[in-house]
């Protein structure tokens, strides 16, 4: 089992997706639980293979036997073991907390959504732990069109939404394909860790830079990256909550992961101003999508925009390419899937209760204190507010930015938080004041909601709080060695 | 010699503008396919060799250099594969827009969609 | 020295506890109140345990985890630490007691998010106290600002909603601007601990760098401390119960700011280096500023709170002050000070909030002959606010005595001149109200507020008086002072 271990994360969600509509066959009321239980123990492989390789290092792991540089190959290593854990864990806590807010927007045709759900999460899966380029266009189209689907189950407004989403995404895959076409033509070889051996020789054609254009500008569409981000507010907002729940925390973080990759472990551009780009570009998206965050009346558009200024931090974080900058992109990564995950969680407890979407509308917090105080403690994490680790992603960020000796990027970084005190406040103000609305109905949301988002929020603090260890033992080494 | 390559690089900006610029949904979806045909064309101008036969190998002796390389031609299938299930998504989702709003112009539905939001029935 | 010890972890406990305690207990006022007492008290006693050690030099230290890569969470029990917690924590037992009385009186809605939130505040109160390094203290001190928003939003009118999002504003935004001043300062310096004496010096920064990480600090920590023209939250801030008012924006919220200021003088930058760069001048002079407007706009208010809001904004700046002029007497004054203004300024809000509880009185106009229906109260008020105007034997004249004498030894003679000034302003705009209070014939009935409101202001503008004839009884607070103004080496 140990051996099958980097392939597994993958398998499991997929062979997941195939018995959904089986097990739908027998009983409606199975698929939350199967896809449930799925998730978790992809979950659990992926937390068994980041242990392995703290333990033993670098595992490769060749599909089919077939050796490598020809076959395809599956590679866990801190940074992948990492992001795996992280989509895994938190797919399965938004799966849970969903469960209520499917059966309600679904109702009978759940094992065709969470078919559809596990598809996306063994898509965003392959693209993490492939070791392949190409194999990560095809996972990053097995997850996409899963999203496109899913987001167009919505019906009305979210068709519109779905259709400019499948527009705008396939070109950005289709640049990813196109930069990887162009380094293969410069190096004949697909897999990463050839191609890095290779490119060093490769780096005067103008192919060359072509490649890392479309590639980058190809994963910054994926990754919700301003100013190419137009396909995300309204794919967050129009989708089903449930949806959205699942979707917004994980499925920018696996392309972000995978520009990461590319770009520091394969491409390693030197002499060209890639990352000066990359982090300029990063920095005009914390505070455009901050800015946009903060005039929203919808809650979900909101919380889109929000997302479209935290990828920034990442893109921020990347592009700077110091350690304590990687550090921080790395464990903005997971903090922001949890705080996001905990916000979309919390609006979809609103949404059952017949409230939203707008924020006059929402009004919670008297009514289900214990969803109010989750939601209060994510955006607390997402201002950046100590012991949250929200405030240590940032922390770290700053202090790369400070040692690249780039002020301004700081500034930057200060900024965004500002901004995200303005919208955040917004968001909890609606939850906690608003207008009172009649009581009627239960006093707090349902239990499978209410046990994921306990954990969402109360993990944004326990990673908040033990993030040296998090740092020291798996992002600092998955940052050295590229780290300038 | 590399007009093949113009073609493609046509065919890409082709693609494009039809997806930006147009407004009706279905020559958009049209625009998105000529999109992903010119790149499925790029990868395969990359396999051509001059003088190169198929690369259908019978016997052991073998010189790579005689044959085209049949990666890109692998690799294409997949895209291929990936076109069309993206196109059927893109088609359903059409289907879908049009019972429900009786038009593929995307101003026309937007207005519809806003006007559904300001006055839900 | 430094020792290693859990003291300073355990002086956490009380408030963490208390938290958790009264959340749990929400439905049975009495246990929920007994809670807040004993853990009150429970800190107090933890933190005063810590005063010999801190005296004799030895600060007890205890780090049980690291916040992130290079950057230990440290409490540290020093002299400028214990002397801060010490007076918080026995002013939050006072206040516990007085906070019990008035929402009883009122029949206030939501004790238990009150109650719960004033003990996250002195949790995070208690902690930024004895903070260690920058970055712990960046933490309560954020920690502290979450904590007390529920409070100032409390009685959830529109009024208060937006006092609360103007401090949020204010003081999230100063947070950003202090959390980059912590962020270079580890850049720079590797590290952000608290030493006597300074850090930065001999770090290779230019002045220019220094006069960012002066003004940023300055941002941060200014905003709590109500230096002008940061201060402007703090009146609209009175919209607060009064308890709230009492200790929050008269002890914790804004000593936190200028504790904050203290440290970053005394123990990041040094008073050498502040000179050096011309900061302390600078600082000197916004200090001056601050007193004498501070001092001027409560001479035009009517209502009680918004013209103990603006004293407080005046006589925040006395420690500012005392840490700008840096000079032995001068820094020690103004520490004490901290002390001095705490106490006696809790006393003139406790007895607001006995007025308005016991007659519904707000403002000053209102209040002919009340002296006459509540004269323990109007007593203990005259008492407090001549006390707090410099007038001897008080606490405030043993700090304000030694800033100027600091002041004059430094030849800062617009210094003394202001000081000056500002004590006739203070008796100007308090003793009309004194006047008032006592004015009319008699024939009023005697009807104090309730025994548990009354208590703890007479014991307060008593001990005002006690501690200013002898300013070490009980915690020896003037030793601690001069330790701390020792340690940081202000000598010129």
């Amino acid at each position: 089992m140990r051996a099958h271990l980097p392939i597994l994360p993958v398998l499991l969600p997929l062979v997941g997706a195939l018995l959904q509509p089986l097990v739908g066959l027998a009983s409606r009321h199975a698929a939350w639980p199967l896809a449930v239980a799925t998730a978790a123990a992809t979950a659990a492989a992926g937390i068994a293979g980041l242990l392995d390789v703290l333990a033993r290092g670098t595992r490769r792991y060749s599909v089919g036997g077939w050796a490598p540089p020809w076959g395809i190959e599956v590679v866990l290593d801190p940074l992948s073991a990492f992001t795996v854990c992280v989509i895994a864990v938190v797919a399965t806590l938004t799966l849970l907390a969903g469960g209520p807010s499917a059966r309600a927007t679904y109702e009978g045709e759940e094992p065709t959504y969470y078919s559809l759900t596990l598809l996306l999460v063994a898509g965003l899966l392959g693209m993490v732990v492939s070791g392949d380029l190409f194999n990560v266009f095809v996972f990053l189209e097995v997850a996409s069109i899963s999203s496109y689907a899913l987001v167009a189950s919505g019906g009305g407004p979210a068709l519109a939404a779905a259709f400019r989403y499948v527009v705008l995404g396939t070109i950005g895959a289709s640049f990813y394909l196109l930069g990887v076409g162009c380094l293969y033509a410069l190096t004949g070889t697909l897999n990463m860790a050839d191609l890095a051996a290779r490119l060093p020789a490769a780096t005067g054609s103008p192919l060359f830079g072509g490649g890392i254009v479309f590639m980058v500008v190809g994963l910054a569409v994926k990754m919700g990256l301003f100013p190419l981000h137009g396909w995300l507010p309204d794919a967050y907002t129009r989708a089903p909550a449930p949806v959205a729940a699942v979707m917004a925390p994980v499925a920018t973080k696996a392309a972000a992961y995978v520009l990461a990759r590319v770009l520091l472990y394969v491409i390693r551009p030197e002499g060209l101003p890639v990352g000066t780009t990359l982090a300029w570009v990063g920095a005009a998206a914390i505070v455009a999508g901050g800015a946009l965050a903060a005039t929203q009346v919808d809650a979900r558009r909101l919380l889109a925009y929000s997302s479209v200024s935290q990828m920034g931090y990442i893109a921020l974080g990347l592009g700077l390419g110091v350690q304590d900058a990687l550090v921080g992109a790395y464990l903005h990564i997971l903090a922001h899937a949890l705080m996001k995950a905990a916000l979309f969680v919390a609006l979809a407890a609103a949404v059952l209760d017949g409230r939203g979407p707008t924020l006059r509308a929402l009004r919670l917090g008297s009514r289900m204190p214990i969803t109010g105080a989750c939601a209060v403690v994510a955006a607390l994490s997402m201002i950046g507010v100590p012991p949250a680790a929200g405030f240590f992603s940032k922390w770290y960020l700053l202090q790369g930015a400070l040692a690249a000796g780039q002020p301004i990027l700081a500034g930057a970084i200060l900024g965004g938080s500002l901004l995200a005190v303005v919208y955040m406040y917004r968001f909890t103000e609606a939850v906690w004041f608003g207008e009172p609305r009649a009581a009627g109905g239960p006093p707090e949301a349902p239990m499978p909601l209410l046990v994921g988002l306990v954990a969402l929020a109360v993990a944004s603090v326990a990673v908040g709080l033990g993030n040296a260890a998090l740092v020291s033992n798996v992002l600092g080494p998955a940052a050295a060695g590229v780290g300038r | 010699m590399n007009y093949p390559y113009w073609v493609a690089v046509g065919l890409l900006m082709l693609g494009l503008y039809t997806m930006i610029a147009h407004r009706n949904l279905l020559k958009k979806a049209v625009g998105m396919t000529i999109f992903q045909t010119a790149i499925i064309l790029f990868f395969l101008l990359l396999a051509v060799k001059r003088d190169a036969s198929l690369p259908i190998v019978s016997g052991a002796d073998v010189d790579p250099a005689r044959f085209m390389n049949p990666l890109p031609h692998a690799l294409m299938l997949t895209a291929i594969v990936v076109m069309v299930a993206t196109s059927g998504v893109a088609l359903a989702i059409l289907i879908r827009l049009y019972a429900r709003y009786g038009s593929l112009e995307e101003d026309v539905i937007a207005e519809r969609v806003a006007s559904d939001e300001a006055d839900p029935a | 020295m430094t020792q290693a010890s859990g003291l300073p972890g355990l002086a956490l406990l009380p408030s963490a506890l208390a938290v958790v305690l009264i959340v749990l207990s929400r439905r049975r006022p009495a246990v929920r109140e007994t809670w807040s007492i004993l853990a009150a008290i429970a800190q107090t006693a933890t933190v005063a345990a810590m005063i010999p050690s801190a005296l004799s030099g030895t600060a007890l230290v205890w780090s049980p985890l690291t916040l992130a890569e290079g950057v230990p969470l440290v409490l540290r029990a020093d002299a400028l630490g214990v002397f801060f917690a010490t007076v918080a924590s026995a002013l939050w037992v006072l206040t516990t007691v007085y906070s019990i009385g008035y929402t009883r009186a009122l029949r206030e809605h939501a004790q238990t998010r009150y109650f719960a939130a004033f003990a996250l505040s002195l949790f995070a109160t208690v902690g930024l106290a004895l903070a260690g390094n920058f970055v712990t203290f960046f933490g309560f001190f954020e920690i502290l600002t979450v904590a007390t928003y529920p409070l100032v939003i409390h009685k959830e009118t529109e009024e208060a909603a937006r006092a609360g999002r103007v401090y949020l504003a204010y003081t999230l935004t100063a947070g950003a601007a202090l959390l980059g001043a912590v962020a270079w300062i580890h850049a720079l310096a590797g590290r952000t601990d608290f030493e006597p004496g300074g850090i930065l010096a001999g770090q290779g920064a230019t002045p220019a760098v220094l006069w960012g990480l002066f003004i940023l600090c300055l941002l941060g920590c200014g905003v709590k401390a109500a230096i002008v023209p940061l201060h402007t939250w703090l009146p609209m801030a009175m919209i607060a119960p009064t308890p709230v008012s009492a200790l929050l924006h008269a002890v914790a919220v804004v000593k936190a700011g200028v504790f904050g200021l203290v440290r970053v003088a005394g123990f990041i930058f040094g008073p050498q280096l502040l000179r050096e760069i011309g900061a302390a001048e600078a600082l000197a002079a916004l200090a001056l500023a601050t007193i004498l407007l501070g001092s001027l706009a409560a001479l035009v208010q009517d209502n009680l709170k918004r013209l103990l809001a603006f004293s407080t904004v005046s006589q925040l700046s006395y420690i500012v002050l005392g840490v700008a002029l840096g000079g032995p007497d001068a820094f020690a004054g103004g520490v004490l000070h901290i002390a001095s203004h705490g106490l006696l300024k809790i006393t003139l809000f406790f007895c607001a909030g006995a007025l308005y509880v016991a007659t519904g009185v707000e403002r000053i106009s209102q209040m002919d002959g009340i002296g006459r229906r509540m004269p323990l109260t109007m007593a203990a008020f005259a008492t407090a606010a001549f006390l707090l105007a410099g007038l001897p034997p008080g606490l405030a004249f043993a700090s304000k005595w030694r800033l100027l004498r600091g002041a004059v030894e430094a030849h800062a003679w617009l210094a003394v001149a202001t000081l000056a000034a500002s004590t006739v302003l203070n008796i100007a705009y308090f003793a009309p109200i004194v006047a008032r209070a006592f004015r009319g014939g008699g024939g009023a009935p005697m009807r104090e507020a309730p025994l548990p409101m009354l208590a703890p202001l007479l014991i307060t503008a008593a001990a005002g008086l006690v501690l200013g004839v002898d300013p070490d009884a009980g915690a020896r607070l003037w030793s601690l002072a001069r330790a701390v103004a020792a340690s940081v080496g202000g000598a010129r």
